[in-house]
């Protein structure tokens, strides 16, 4: 179910500028991979070109390849929107959609498929809300406004209409960063979950939270102002936090950065 | 007129009285500290402007309602004085006879005029506005967008006798094919039928194109900025499910936007309700009650007042301010109506997103 992501000479534009430079990397099926990196090093953009949200952005643009087990999600005949499908994003600000209620949040991406059997429905919403942690806090209250939770609540509320639909790969963009530690704690657990299932990437500033969820970790750097971001290096989790091949990354890591 | 959106939030306002009340408190307080210590000292931090805006603000709002309270007291004692001289009966009867003896008059035939050409009017202007608020907000490239909304603010500033000449002396005309070929094909649906093809269609159809067209810029503008208010995450959320272009702005942006459109179509509609220059221009007014919206009958209420006040003077004229009292009335309902709909789901409105 899950699948592998093989990128290979991507760059990202915004217009002219171009955000990502050069990255090639590969991410296993059913583990954590975690990108880390200063602010405006594009972990974030570099996110977004996995399934294809970057281009939504007016201007924006992507050149070469990222192969979803032997698919080019960049390839001639591939449609973005069966990408997104494919590939769930978690976004950093919790974004429920505030006219739903809980339910029809979590039914929304199903409803996009043409999923209108109401049996089906509610056993995908509650296998969702079950896989998010959230079922037990919102079972009673099904039909009342998604944006009535709490923000740790939203944000897995949010996690629950990513997975519903079934994706083989979830992105997160710093999902926990809008939270408190106590949500966070329970984001990562579940993180901690959902790899049995799902390719898992996660972009994070709290170093501390990549060395908790993550298998492998991605430094992200760039040269300098209106520089493009880099890949710097990748590798194991434990690597990168107790021996990294490259010095910038350990001066990131031990806060000796800049 | 007042909308839903203006007065969607009175009870967080403070009343207005309090608010007058407290602000000269403020006033009093200040004074006598003045110099002692830095902490202590009103005069410094800006309190006197405070108070001077809460009573200009809440100034404001209490001269709104005395205004709206004396326009309707008028209404109502003018009204009042026509009505009890009236020989029939003033809601059912269609005739209106202010000069003859006995006096006879009623607004079955204009309000319901009002109404047909006002629903004409929105049936539509609203999806057309709404399409090119979209279009405006979220398909059409950046420079044709702004072009566009451009013309469309340039449509609203069109005065209304220019419109109604537009439609008696080009619309009119061209519309004898186009009522022809619906009473062929419609004519079974009853409001589309023709007593007598081929007259000329200064009907209320004919209006209600006019204001349609009238109505279009306030829906699309209202609309627009609605749309564009949406925000980029909940797009984001749909697009990121997998949603296409079509499928996130019913998923995110129309619902976002529920409450914004029922207000602007409700600013469409007061104006479509109270539009006399360009209905007096294209239709020739009768008080009969027709069904048959293609046909050259029937009146409205603001043409009728306008039609009719200088000839008329005495009980005639009052008997014009009760017609107008009831197009009072019917904005009133219309805009109640409005709020309950968006009350209904308040919780669901995203504004607190």
């Amino acid at each position: 179910m899950a699948k592998r992501i093989d990128v290979s000479g991507l760059n990202a534009y915004y217009g002219n500028f171009r955000a990502v430079e050069d990255i090639s990397m590969t991410i296993e099926p059913r583990t954590v991979t975690a990108f880390i990196g200063p602010s405006g090093c594009g972990k974030s953009t570099f996110l977004r070109t996995l399934n294809r949200m970057h281009e939504v952005i007016p201007g924006a643009r992507v050149e070469g390849k990222v192969m979803l087990d032997d698919e080019n999600l960049y390839g001639a005949n591939i449609d973005p929107v069966a990408v997104r499908r494919t590939v769930g994003m978690v976004f950093q600000r919790p974004n429920p959609f505030p006219t739903m209620s809980i339910k029809e949040n979590v039914a929304a991406g199903l409803k996009l498929n043409g999923v209108r059997n109401k049996k089906v429905v509610d056993e995908a919403v509650e296998r969702s809300l079950r896989g998010a942690n959230l079922w037990n806090e919102v079972k009673d209250r099904l039909d009342k406004p998604g944006a009535g939770l709490s923000g740790g609540q939203q944000q897995r509320l949010c996690i629950a209409r990513a997975i519903a639909v079934e994706p083989r790969v979830l992105l997160m963009d710093e999902p926990c960063s809008a939270l408190d530690p106590i949500s966070t704690l329970a984001i990562e657990d579940l993180i901690g979950q959902l790899k049995e299932q799902f390719t898992i990437v996660i972009v994070t500033h709290n170093m501390q939270q990549a060395a908790r969820v993550s298998d492998r970790t991605a430094f992200f750097n760039l040269a300098g102002v209106g520089q493009p971001g880099r890949l710097i290096e990748i590798d194991s989790t434990e690597k990168i936090f107790s021996n990294p091949s490259v010095q910038a990354t350990e001066d990131y890591i031990s806060g000796r950065f800049g | 007129m007042e909308t839903p959106r203006d007065t969607s939030a009175p009870p967080s306002d403070p009343q207005p009285n309090q608010g007058a009340a407290s602000a000269a408190s403020h006033l009093a307080g200040s004074s006598p500290q003045r110099g002692r210590s830095s902490l202590s000292d009103g005069g410094n931090t800006g309190r006197r402007g405070d108070a001077i805006f809460k009573l200009a603000s809440s100034g404001s709002g209490i001269a709104l309602l005395v205004i709206m309270a004396a326009i309707a007291a008028f209404l109502t004692v003018r009204a009042v004085s026509a009505i009890s001289a009236d020989h029939g009966n003033f809601l059912t009867t269609s005739d209106w006879q202010t000069q003859a003896d006995p006096i006879t008059f009623g607004i079955a035939a204009i309000a319901i005029g009002t109404l047909i050409s006002a629903v004409v009017a929105m049936v539509i202007a609203v999806p057309v506005a709404l399409g090119i608020a979209l279009f405006i907000s979220h398909y059409a490239p950046r420079r044709i967008a702004q072009a566009l909304g451009y013309v469309v603010d340039l449509l609203a500033a069109v005065p209304s006798i220019v419109f109604g000449l537009w439609g008696a002396l080009f619309l009119v005309p061209h519309m004898i094919g186009v009522n022809a070929w619906l009473n062929q094909y419609f004519g079974w649906t009853y409001i589309f039928h023709q007593n007598e093809p081929g007259t000329q269609p200064r009907s209320l159809f004919t209006v209600g194109i006019v204001l349609a067209i009238m109505i279009l810029p306030i829906i699309t503008a209202v609309s627009r900025e609605i749309f564009l208010q949406v925000p980029r995450a909940h797009e984001e959320a749909a697009l990121a499910l997998g949603a296409t272009r079509w499928e996130m702005i019913r998923t995110a942006v129309i619902p976002f936007g529920r409450s914004g459109i029922i207000s602007a179509s409700m600013l469409g509609l007061g104006r479509a309700l109270g539009e006399t220059m360009a209905v007096a221009t294209v239709l020739s007014p009768s008080y009969v009650i027709n069904l048959h919206i293609l046909d050259p009958a029937g009146s409205t209420i603001a043409q009728t007042i306008a039609n009719q006040f200088g000839e008329s003077q005495g009980t005639g004229r009052d008997a014009l301010i009760a017609a107008g009292l009831v197009l009072f009335v019917i904005t009133l309902l219309v805009n109640g109506a409005a709020r309950l709909i968006i009350a209904r789901r308040k919780e669901y409105s995203g504004a607190d997103a």
